[in-house]
């Protein structure tokens, strides 16, 4: 009983770790964060499965808050139930935390530390292309009936042409008819007499 | 009393933002503008900030004014108060859905939520990447094409998949490594 009690907390220390490290690394929002978290919680360490992270990713979307906190939360919650889940979300806020509160406290001019600055600007590229990796992996592991590659391209021009017309429309919405959509496909199948083997 | 207003206000911000952090930009302007904590300039700073530094816009936002506001209780209380909304939120939900997977509505939307996400990501890397090259200054006008980012993305996509190609798999941890040395480097001439 012992052991298993050692074995926990080394499950928890670890969630803890490896949650302060995707925090650290979480630099331009939360898709950046998608590519580092499947990268560390699905391919290292095991602790979820691609489709869960799919799913956790669309939840995460569809729900308030930072997907750092979505993420962690789950991952940790699978883990080691409560603990795991306190552990992991206070693991990945810990870096920002503490990154804020020094500047908060110190630096008043911490956009004009040119070395800083201009690192920032090479992360920024590198959490673009980060972004569109993730996608195309996803995308490779994806289902790949024709139902989900129109809505796939559908969506991705309308959030291109949101984004370049600056329109005031949210992805939320885009969300809400594909998920709708979603239904109508099912019923429509079920009505056509179901399986279609494709 | 601010400590309350804090944490009234930061959940208020947690429990709303929808759509990650550029779609909650309006309301967490609207919330810390409504307590008078920041200014509108100030915002947009600290905003810059935020995403120069490690972690969610959201929470960066809610230590920093916490901090200004309540001094290290304060930007704990603020921290936690942002966050706890999307804690309790995603547990009920990734567990109601994992019995609701059986139920074909359910599944049906996720049928489509899932390729429109993949989109929605893919369309944001894209013009992330478009972005850092040639600038957007409105619509359909843009401002002088970067080299130095072209460069770079060029660079960097040869380091990802170039290691990739032999079978070394480089962990986007050590992607954004290389970007930041790269861009420290690059940018300093």
């Amino acid at each position: 009983m012992n052991k298993t009690k050692k074995m926990k907390k080394n499950v928890i220390l670890d969630l803890f770790l490896t949650f302060v490290k995707i925090g650290f690394f979480t630099v331009g929002g939360g898709y950046a964060m998608i590519s580092i978290i499947e990268d560390n919680c699905v391919e290292k360490k095991k602790w979820i499965t691609h489709e869960e992270m799919m799913n956790l990713t669309v939840v995460a979307e569809s729900t308030p808050g930072p997907i750092a906190i979505n993420c962690s939360t789950y991952v940790g919650f699978r883990q080691a139930k409560l603990a795991g889940a306190l552990a992991a979300t206070l693991g990945v806020i810990l870096p920002s935390f503490l990154c804020i509160f020094l500047i908060a406290m110190f630096l008043d001019n911490f956009l004009e530390i040119k070395i800083i600055a201009n690192a920032f600007k090479g992360i920024k590229i590198a959490v673009g292309l980060l972004i569109v990796d993730a996608a195309v992996r996803m995308l490779r592991k994806s289902e790949k009936d024709r139902f989900s590659i129109i809505v796939t391209a559908a969506s991705c021009a309308a959030m291109l042409a949101i984004n370049i017309f600056s329109w005031n429309f949210s992805s939320l919405r885009l969300m809400l008819i594909a998920g709708a959509l979603g239904i109508f496909a099912e019923i429509f199948r079920k009505a056509r007499g179901g399986d279609e083997a494709e | 009393m601010i400590y309350l207003d804090l944490l009234v206000g930061f959940l208020k911000v947690g429990l709303f933002a929808f759509g990650g952090a550029y779609g909650a930009i309006p309301l967490i302007r609207d919330v810390v503008l409504s307590y008078g904590w920041l200014t509108d300039e100030e915002i947009t700073y600290m905003i810059a900030v935020s995403e120069s530094t490690p972690g969610s816009i959201m929470v960066n936002l809610a230590t920093y004014i916490g901090f200004n506001q309540g001094g290290v209780w304060g930007s704990i209380l603020a921290t936690l108060a942002v966050i706890t909304p999307s804690f309790v939120i995603i547990l009920v939900v990734m567990f109601a859905l994992k019995k609701a997977m059986k139920n074909r509505f359910v599944k049906g939307a996720l049928s489509g939520l899932s390729p429109c996400i993949i989109g929605i990501i893919f369309a944001t890397g894209i013009f992330m990447m478009f972005t850092n090259i040639l600038p957007v200054t409105g619509v359909l006008s843009f401002g002088e094409p970067n080299f130095r980012a072209l460069i770079i993305t060029v660079l960097l996509a040869a380091i990802l998949y170039g290691l990739r190609a032999f079978k070394k798999n480089p962990s986007p941890i050590m992607v954004i490594v290389c970007s930041a040395v790269i861009g420290a480097v690059a940018y300093s001439f």
